[in-house]
């Protein structure tokens, strides 16, 4: 469970807030422009019947006289409504009508009075004087006649008075509700988001401590704190990648290296011990200027690598002729294939372009026919290049007659420092870094392509996946 | 140039590096070399190994002071290095040649970008070489870069003792007897005789015969090699093409 005064301390409260407190104080001002309107409205409609009841009373007046008058007053009096009218005499005694009392003042007054005064009803049971706040309220026109006669018609403003208190007491309700709901909102919401918080902090705080394997929690929603977990957990995974090739490359450079350099250490120190002539120790430091020139092979290769996955490496992309590389290649290793009772077959036709660097495709092509050479000769007697076209790619294979790479084993010869047993025991010392076929990964990773490697039956076929350069496009 | 026995001088000079035995007697073709190179160390390293090759060199050890030593114009070779202080190796050799200065460049990198090497050739750079090089590399190259200077390319015959390469005809004869090449053992064989006397390197085999410019894996070079040499030297006596322990190869008497 969340505490509350956290959960009212997180953006989305905070924001929620200050829109309600902005709504409050819109929702006040027009509460106040609104009664303010429907007062004014409702004494001008007020005023208007007011006048035409008086003119109707002014009817009877010129055809009866006052007599009339006063004697229609005292009959509409006794109607029911909200019409309220008095006739006293110059002293103020009242003759007709069914206003029992009135503020003072009133009667003096001649005119429209706009302002609601107090009176009483006839019939009331309690005076006005004792009435106080629930006095009955109207407004009136009063008319002095020249012997002292007061005529007040007016008008009760009982109805239009309540109606403003209702809409008034309902329209506070409504913001009161809205306040509370408000409240409860703020707290689930602000809740929620930090629970997610919470579980993505927790998250964090494991990956921080070391566990590079966990992610950040994913509701399902698609959310935006799904969207963000999902690019922070895209970016973890690159980390966790990069940290354990890092790991895996600094433990293999650590074995790799430890090798040559024991063995070179080894050389030193026979050729002091036994070494009698100077042939001795000449022929001891070709030995170790031989395992000098491998590390230093291995130590290219491994920044040649990194330098491509890195990105680094930058080329122009070009056309390369595939079927020129394939040629040229073809013709370097020749001879050492057949030394080795090989053949060597070029399927590849010339003119078969892909865009890109000829010397990386040249390294990655060389790389093949290196390991072709190296263990693809055991159960048959040929290496055989080749390729194909479709509509997206082009593909350059290397087939060889060797093992093989069983198919559990082919992702991770792509790796660096991956030597298969069959190749550390086949090769004597060999120059075999373990870095050929991550190389040729490397290499077709910036050209956008990919390695393959597939069973020959027998064999290897190492496919190089071109994509086919669309006009305008770069390998970058 | 005959060919004296093992020289002592390999044994008791540099004693971590050994040279091969004919980089010795090169003191006969010596060099005058200015190597620009801001880390003293390899520097002197350099300079110790190349006069124990036979060639004098003098260090600069920044790019403007190397830009002015340069410009006196008495050295047979430069070796510059790419990154400097004051002036980069490849602002150097465009500006000398600009101002009409051919003297053979050696470019020495630690970048080894992919088109790097580009650059540095465009710039007026007449060889590049990443950091680590083996030495053996470095001279072989210098020397060859020497043999450009002296107009190597004009000359339509190469001979070494008895065998003659023509250029125009594409004919190899030893002696009388015509010897048949395919073709790329004929710009094999072309390559090692415009650089007779000198030490050819695997990788510049790579680079000047099938024109790729990484390092040949392991023994490509050699089985090309040894196919040519039983080609030029089978039924005769003297052997013409040597193999150079831990350098490469060279053609000789």
């Amino acid at each position: 469970m969340v505490a509350l005064p956290r959960a009212l301390n997180t953006t989305a409260v905070r924001l929620s807030a200050l829109f309600v407190l902005l709504f409050g104080v819109c929702a006040l001002l027009i509460i106040v422009y609104m009664s303010a309107m429907a007062a004014n409205f409702v004494i001008r409609e007020t005023r208007g019947a007011v006048d035409a009841e008086i003119a109707e009373l002014s009817a009877v007046f010129n055809r009866g006289g006052l007599r009339a008058l006063v004697r229609d007053i005292d009959r509409r009096s006794r109607r029911p409504g909200a019409f309220v009218y008095l006739v006293s005499d110059g002293r103020g005694r009242p003759l007709a009508g069914n206003i029992a009392d009135l503020q003072p003042g009133v009667l003096e007054y001649s005119g429209w009075i706009g302002r609601p005064f107090n009176y009483s009803r006839v019939g009331d049971r309690q005076p006005l004087a004792e009435m106080g706040e629930n006095a009955p309220r109207a407004v009136a026109h009063v008319m002095q006649f020249p012997n002292g006669l007061r005529i007040i018609v007016g008008r009760d403003l009982g109805d239009p008075i309540r109606f403003r208190s209702v809409v008034q007491r309902s329209v506070g309700l409504a913001l009161g509700v809205m306040a509370l709901g408000a409240l409860l909102i703020w707290y689930f919401v602000g809740r929620r988001a930090l629970r997610r918080i919470d579980a993505v902090a927790a998250a964090s705080d494991s990956i921080i401590a070391g566990d590079l394997s966990q992610r950040l929690p994913m509701s399902g929603t698609s959310d935006e704190f799904d969207r963000l977990s999902t690019s922070l957990n895209q970016m973890l995974g690159r980390i966790e990648k990069l940290n354990d090739g890092l790991r895996e490359v600094s433990d293999s450079i650590a074995h790799d290296l430890k090798t040559p350099l024991t063995r070179l250490r080894n050389r030193a120190e026979d050729a002091i011990r036994t070494g009698k002539s100077e042939d001795d120790y000449r022929e001891a430091l070709h030995g170790m200027l031989g395992e000098a020139d491998n590390m230093i092979a291995i130590f290219n290769a491994m920044l040649l690598i990194s330098r491509v996955e890195a990105g680094y490496t930058k080329f122009t992309p070009a056309p390369v002729d595939l079927g020129e590389i394939a040629a040229d290649l073809c013709e370097l290793y020749e001879p050492v294939v057949e030394d080795a009772g090989g053949t060597i077959i070029n399927k590849v036709e010339p003119g078969l372009t892909v865009q890109g660097n000829r010397e990386l495709i040249g390294q990655a092509v060389t790389n093949l026919l290196d390991n072709a050479a190296k263990y693809g000769l055991t159960k048959g007697k040929q290496i055989k290049l080749e390729a194909r076209k479709t509509a997206d790619h082009v593909t350059l294979s290397v087939i060889d007659s060797g093992e093989g790479i069983s198919p559990e084993d082919r992702d991770r010869v792509l790796e660096r420092f991956v030597r298969l047993d069959s190749s550390r025991s086949t090769g004597e010392m060999a120059r075999g870094s373990g870095l050929g076929l991550s190389l040729v990964s490397a290499i077709m990773r910036q050209h956008n392509g990919r390695v393959d490697l597939e069973d020959a039956k027998p064999g290897l076929m190492a496919n190089l996946v071109f994509p086919v350069a669309k006009s305008g496009e770069t390998a970058n | 140039m005959s060919s004296p026995p093992v020289g002592k001088a390999a044994a008791t000079g540099f004693p971590s590096r050994p040279l091969p035995p004919f980089l010795i007697y090169r003191s006969a073709v010596a060099m005058k070399i200015l190597i620009i190179e801001d880390d003293r160390p390899s520097a002197d390293y350099l300079k110790k190994a190349l006069s124990e090759a036979g060639h004098g060199a003098d260090i600069a050890n920044d790019g403007e002071t190397g830009h002015a030593m340069a410009q006196d114009g008495t050295y047979d070779a430069l070796i510059v290095d790419r990154m400097l202080p004051e002036k980069n190796g490849l602002a150097i050799i465009s500006e000398l040649r600009d101002a009409g200065d051919r003297t053979p460049a050696l470019i020495l990198s630690a970048l080894g970008e992919v088109d790097d090497r580009v650059t540095g050739l465009r710039a007026g750079g007449d060889d590049y070489l990443t950091k680590p090089y083996a030495f053996s590399e470095l001279l072989a190259r210098l020397e060859t870069l020497q043999r450009r200077g002296n107009a190597a390319d004009a000359e339509t015959t190469y001979s070494v003792g008895d065998l003659v390469l023509n250029r125009l005809s594409r004919d190899v004869k030893r002696g009388d007897q015509p010897i048949v090449l395919q073709p790329r053992e004929f710009r094999l064989l072309e390559y090692l005789m415009r650089n007779a006397e000198r030490v050819v390197t695997r990788t510049m085999l790579l680079e000047h015969v099938w024109d790729y410019h990484f390092d040949p894996q392991t023994n490509v070079i050699d089985v090309h090699i040894s196919r040519l040499r039983s080609k030029i030297e089978k039924g005769f006596d003297k052997p013409l093409l040597h193999t150079v322990r831990g350098a490469g190869y060279v053609m000789r008497e």
